[in-house]
């Protein structure tokens, strides 16, 4: 048995997504089946279908510093100051030098450099003298974390985690690591992802094959139909308050859940091709380490990204792992939202979240033809179910073969 | 010919879009514009650049300092503009 000091909690979240800017917005358009996908005109690709997100930059950071930094970093202020004070923390007589920010990304940086080559070839005649002294702080990798840090007023560490579209998840491990291993005292983890601002990633999809799209931008991405055609490209952004359980029941706080097992582990045979046998060895290893079968767990959170492959093996996945699992459910979230890339695994997570307390599962976005291959028992199809849920296993892969999986509890 | 006037204006638009959230109407000319607004070291690069995109006026770096008042910044750029 853990002492409370080696156990981790949720006590703040904080987002913005295709759905909402908070977690109440974001649960309602799951369980009542809206789609936050649209229509947009990316540069040089046209008219695409994305999810956007419309929170206000400057709620939380002067114009000026927006204007100085970039969209990641103000996703990510956005975010964590939402936590923050979703927290209730006293953040004046916080140790500020005892805080970390551990943030996901799938990738940063491509959308200030296509914005300044642009210019470079469509303003300046390749004259580099115009290029912008701005260019190196904002691409850094560790940009959006370190723009929390200006924000609030953060000494303890920040940096950001490139995982792909597993980015999410390890984000959010990353705070629980550093929380156990006694770095911090507080972390504000989770992923962001300003995706939708550069015309490379749509147009690599594109070139893949595996760009969602349809006339109805609510039908562009089909996860488990097989009519579907592909992902998505959204923009998001979820940010925890990560603390110990001693240090949030010595406050009162308000606890959303426990993070009592995770994994992350690398398939090692393709670029872009996902793998099953590592993809359950991954949900393995994370029920291992929280101690728990799989019958127990009431929720698994696919990653389910609407592209033909992925969403096959993924389902041989989780059916090899729960088929014989009479109340383990199975939802999806990306039918909704879009792909956020490096935010997508801790949106997904919040958006489930508050099973704990409504008591129900959020259904997967319609699936109006199921594909056979994806026919796995439990699927949660178009309509919400009540369920008393305890345990949510949320699974998120990315590309070079990386998965990870995050099991959260609910306190009692 | 481009007044001192006018100068002082144009060099005002480029700081009202970078000192976003001041107000920069009462702007004293003999005061450093540090002292006034909220200006670091980058501003000013930005304050460079925007001379450089919208009036092509170079400014050297061992020239920056002459850009840190109204008034050394209309005295140093009024020739620029009028050349």
């Amino acid at each position: 048995m853990k002492n409370d000091s080696q156990r981790i909690v949720i006590t703040g979240i904080g987002l913005t997504s295709p759905l909402g800017n908070n977690l109440a917005e974001l649960r309602e358009g799951l369980l009542n089946g809206r789609s936050g996908i649209v229509h947009t005109e990316i540069r040089h690709m046209g008219v695409v279908a994305a999810g956007l997100c419309r929170f206000d930059e400057t709620k939380h950071q002067s114009k000026k510093m927006r204007k100085r930094g970039t969209r990641a970093g103000a996703i990510s202020v956005y975010c964590t100051k939402e936590a923050l004070i979703d927290s209730g923390i006293d953040f004046d007589s916080t140790d500020r030098a005892r805080v970390g920010v551990y943030l996901g990304i799938t990738e940063h940086g491509n959308v200030e450099t296509e914005n300044e080559i642009h210019d470079l070839y469509n303003t300046h005649n390749k004259d580099v003298s115009f290029w912008s002294h701005h260019h190196n702080p904002r691409t850094v990798a560790n940009n959006p974390a370190g723009e929390v840090t200006l924000n609030l007023g953060i000494t303890g560490p920040h940096y950001t985690i490139g995982a792909a579209c597993a980015a999410g998840n390890l984000g959010i491990i990353q705070g629980v690591q550093q929380l156990l291993l006694d770095e911090v005292d507080l972390a504000f983890a989770g992923g962001i992802s300003e995706s939708t601002e550069t015309f490379g990633i749509f147009a690599a999809f594109k070139a893949q094959g595996a760009l969602g799209h349809h006339e109805d931008p609510t039908l562009a991405t089909r996860p488990m139909d097989v009519d579907r055609n592909g992902i998505v490209v959204s923009e998001g952004g979820a940010v925890y308050v990560l603390e110990r359980l001693s240090d949030a029941k010595k406050r009162n706080a308000k606890i959303y859940g426990e993070i009592i097992g995770y994994h992350s582990n690398s398939d090692a045979s393709d670029f872009v091709l996902p793998n099953t046998e590592r993809q359950i060895e991954c949900m393995k290893y994370a029920m291992k380490k929280a101690g728990i079968e799989p019958s127990e767990i009431d929720i698994v959170n696919m990653h389910a990204t609407g592209t033909n492959q992925g969403d096959i093996q993924e389902c041989q996945a989780v059916a090899g792992l729960f088929k014989d699992c009479k109340t383990t459910y199975v939802n999806a979230t990306k039918g909704f939202i879009g792909h956020a890339m490096g935010a997508a695994g801790a949106l997904e997570l919040a958006g489930n979240i508050p099973s704990f307390t409504d008591g129900y599962i959020h259904p997967c976005k319609k699936i109006e033809k199921l594909d056979p291959d994806c026919a796995i028992p439990n699927l949660v199809n178009g309509e919400k179910i009540a369920h008393d849920v305890k345990i949510i296993l949320n699974n998120s892969f990315g590309m070079l073969g990386i998965n990870s999986t995050l099991i959260l509890k609910k306190y009692s | 010919m481009v007044t001192n006037e006018e100068v002082r204006a144009k060099v005002l638009d480029i700081i009202a879009d970078i000192a976003l959230d001041d107000d920069v109407t009462g702007i004293k000319d003999d005061v450093a514009l540090r002292e006034q607004l909220d200006l670091d070291s980058m501003d000013f690069l930005d304050i460079v650049m925007e001379l450089k995109k919208r009036h092509k006026i170079e400014v050297p770096q061992e020239d920056y300092p002459r850009l840190a008042s109204m008034q050394s910044c209309v005295e140093y750029l009024g020739p620029k503009f009028n050349q």
